[in-house]
């Protein structure tokens, strides 16, 4: 049953698909159907054996592979065209392309919206039901300028100069990137390039750019960097990383929704364990001092130390300032 | 005995696309290959099922009939309704649809993007001959309660679901879902409340019922749901803020102050639009000793209280204690 609900449309853009490219190499066509050759084989045995009532030689649709595997298919007029699009089908690739729309400054608009037009025509009734799931990204209109500096240097291969701010830090950093892609992930986007401070191919959220340039310089990545693979996560740990628990009671909750956490384990009475790793600590100290009593850190140790300080320090400026009350 | 199936339903595929007129049960049951040596009963139940598939695969199947004379229900798939038009695209522009479709990637819809861009190769349409994009886009959709959502909200179906806690059922009308900072929403109308609601997806605790006809829902004219999760998590700017930052530091802020000024002792004062005294508690206090909050002195209250729990006795500040 599952088997006869996934082969069948397979075989109904096959069909079309060899009728349009006669002599199609059945190598190439297995990986562009995502099948072995084995399979696309049987599938080709299947097609071989259907055709018209009557199921006469001349009512049947003619498959002929030769012996260096080129396939040509013939006597298909029913099925000559590729079903329609699903709902389901229409709705990722128009949300997808919507997302892309709504970019500004990306040198690919035009192609984006001439696309969209066409498919939006061609899945009718599945492109309304498209605008009930909308993606929103950061940032929609904040800054239009930087996205058109970077898809300009990515355009003309230019070496970048950026003001970046590194919140973990607080710190406002001066860097030259070599661009490499613009990269949206969890609703943000982001220069993916080669630091040349760092060596390394790093990430920079584009609202965090404060200012940029593009250089007269021709960009220089080199052949060993690699852009991210953006589906094992933005954060992945590194082997230097330190290893932090978290506790939170039920007021901190939100914590495993907003950071990277390796493992969330539920206390009784509505609070978590929350594992994570990470190679800056100055960040969960702020987590830390933003939660007050609503967490605390378990370990390590000298953290917890740290958080303690940090607010001491923090007190004594209030007192300073003759801000304390009481 | 799959490939048996698949052999059958291909043939009735073939069959009612090829014929204008309508076709009877009967008639189907002699010309299509695969019914043969069944009995009534059995070809019944097959034929049923049959009918079933192909309406999943969103094959337009038509019921009708040719005369008013026939009372018994004829079936055909019109070649319109069936095929994809026609359609073309350029080079740049199988770019960006494959851009569209890798976004994705590993979401639960990777699946059927992966086969409408199949389709659309089928049409004639060569991928490979697209030019390289320098853009890549990913959205996931890990929230367990995602599909079915999505799924009746473009069915426009209602539907029931407990939220964050199991036994407290929400009933609602759906509107959309929203994806912000990588969270999808989902927008509606709260059946108990008589509201507009907005839904944290990850907060639907266990299944999602639909319930009612499809088409049901009825989306009131004018709505927006990507700006009524906007307007719901960005926060409309109301009171200005006073706050102490030392120099050098606190970068954040000092790029949303609306002006900056030398206070003397190494410090500088900001004016600082600001949305909730609250969230300008959690962002200010974050900053340890860097930054001080002068007004609202609900907010100075706030963070002054926190401090006093964290360094006063680090150990006893335990979690869940909720001061």
């Amino acid at each position: 049953m599952s088997g006869a609900t996934e082969q069948l449309p397979r075989l109904l853009s096959l069909v079309p698909y060899l009728l349009t490219r006669p002599g199609a190499k059945l190598s190439d066509v297995a990986k562009t159907f995502g099948v072995s050759e084995e399979q696309l084989s049987r599938d080709l045995e299947l097609i071989y054996m259907c055709g018209l009532p009557g199921y006469f030689p001349g009512d049947l649709i003619e498959v002929d592979i030769t012996a260096s595997g080129r396939i040509t298919v013939s006597n298909a007029d029913t099925i000559a065209r590729p079903l329609r699009l699903s709902r389901d089908e229409a709705l990722p690739l128009i949300v997808g392309l919507r997302m892309l729309a709504d970019l500004p400054g990306l040198q690919e608009r035009e192609a984006v919206d001439s696309a969209l037009a066409k498919l939006e025509d061609a899945a009718e009734e599945a492109a309304v039901a498209s605008s009930a799931v909308a993606v929103e990204v950061d940032p929609p209109n904040r800054s239009p300028d930087t996205l058109a500096a970077v898809d300009r240097a990515l355009r003309e291969r230019r070496r970048l100069h950026l003001t970046y701010y590194v919140p973990a830090r607080d710190e406002a950093t001066e860097r030259d990137v070599d661009p490499m892609r613009v990269s949206v992930v969890a609703g943000r986007s982001y220069l993916e390039g080669w630091c040349r401070s760092a060596e390394a191919v790093r990430l920079f959220r584009l609202d965090r750019i404060t200012a940029v340039e593009v250089l007269d310089v021709p960009a220089d990545v080199p052949p060993e960097a690699q852009p991210r693979d953006l589906d094992a996560g933005l954060f992945q740990p590194g082997p230097d990383d330190l290893a932090v628990v978290l506790e939170v009671g039920p007021a901190g909750r939100w914590v495993p929704e907003y950071y990277p956490c390796e493992s969330v384990e539920e206390l009784p009475g509505g609070g978590a364990l929350i594992r994570l790793r990470t190679p800056d600590t100055r960040w969960v100290r702020r987590l830390a001092l933003r939660l007050g009593s609503a967490g605390r850190v378990v370990s390590p140790p000298d953290l917890l130390d740290a958080v303690s300080a940090d607010a001491a320090a923090a007190l004594a400026a209030y007192e300073q300032l003759g801000l304390l009350t009481r | 005995m799959s490939a048996r199936k698949t052999e059958r339903l291909l043939n009735l595929v073939i069959c009612l696309l090829a014929t204008r007129r309508y076709l009877s049960a009967e008639q189907i049951r002699r010309m299509v290959a695969g019914y043969e040596d069944l009995g009534d009963d059995a070809f019944k139940r097959k034929f049923e099922r049959d009918k079933e598939d192909l309406r999943d695969l969103g094959i337009p199947l038509e019921t009708g009939s040719d005369s008013s004379f026939d009372d018994e229900p004829g079936y055909r798939i019109r070649r319109d309704d069936y095929s994809l038009p026609d359609v073309t695209f350029e080079p740049a522009e199988l770019a960006v649809l494959g851009v569209a479709a890798r976004t994705w990637q590993h979401a639960s819809l990777g699946g059927a993007a992966s086969e409408a861009l199949l389709k659309l190769r089928a049409a004639g349409v060569d991928i490979d001959d697209a030019v390289p994009v320098a853009i890549e886009t990913r959205v996931a959709t890990s929230e367990p309660a995602f599909d079915a959502l999505r799924q009746a909200a473009t069915d426009r179906r209602a539907v029931n679901f407990d939220y964050r806690t199991p036994g407290a059922t929400r009933h609602v009308e759906p509107w959309g879902l929203v994806s912000w900072h990588g969270r999808w929403y989902l927008v509606g109308h709260d059946l108990d409340r008589g509201e507009t609601r907005v839904f944290r997806v990850s907060r639907v605790v266990g299944q999602v019922e639909a319930v009612g006809r499809r088409g049901s829902v009825q989306v009131p004219e004018g709505v927006d749901v990507r700006k009524i999760v906007l307007q719901m998590v960005e926060d409309p700017v109301r009171i200005s803020a006073k706050v102490l930052v030392r120099e050098g530091s606190a970068y954040g802020m000092r790029r949303r102050a609306s002006s900056i000024t030398p206070h003397g002792d190494g410090w500088d004062l900001l004016e600082l639009p600001i949305a909730h005294a609250e969230r300008l508690a959690d962002e200010a206090i974050g900053f340890g000793p860097d930054v001080v909050i002068v007004e609202p002195a609900e907010a100075r209250a706030a963070v002054v209280a926190r401090l006093r729990a964290l360094a006063g006795a680090p150990a006893e500040a335990a979690a869940g204690g909720g001061t």
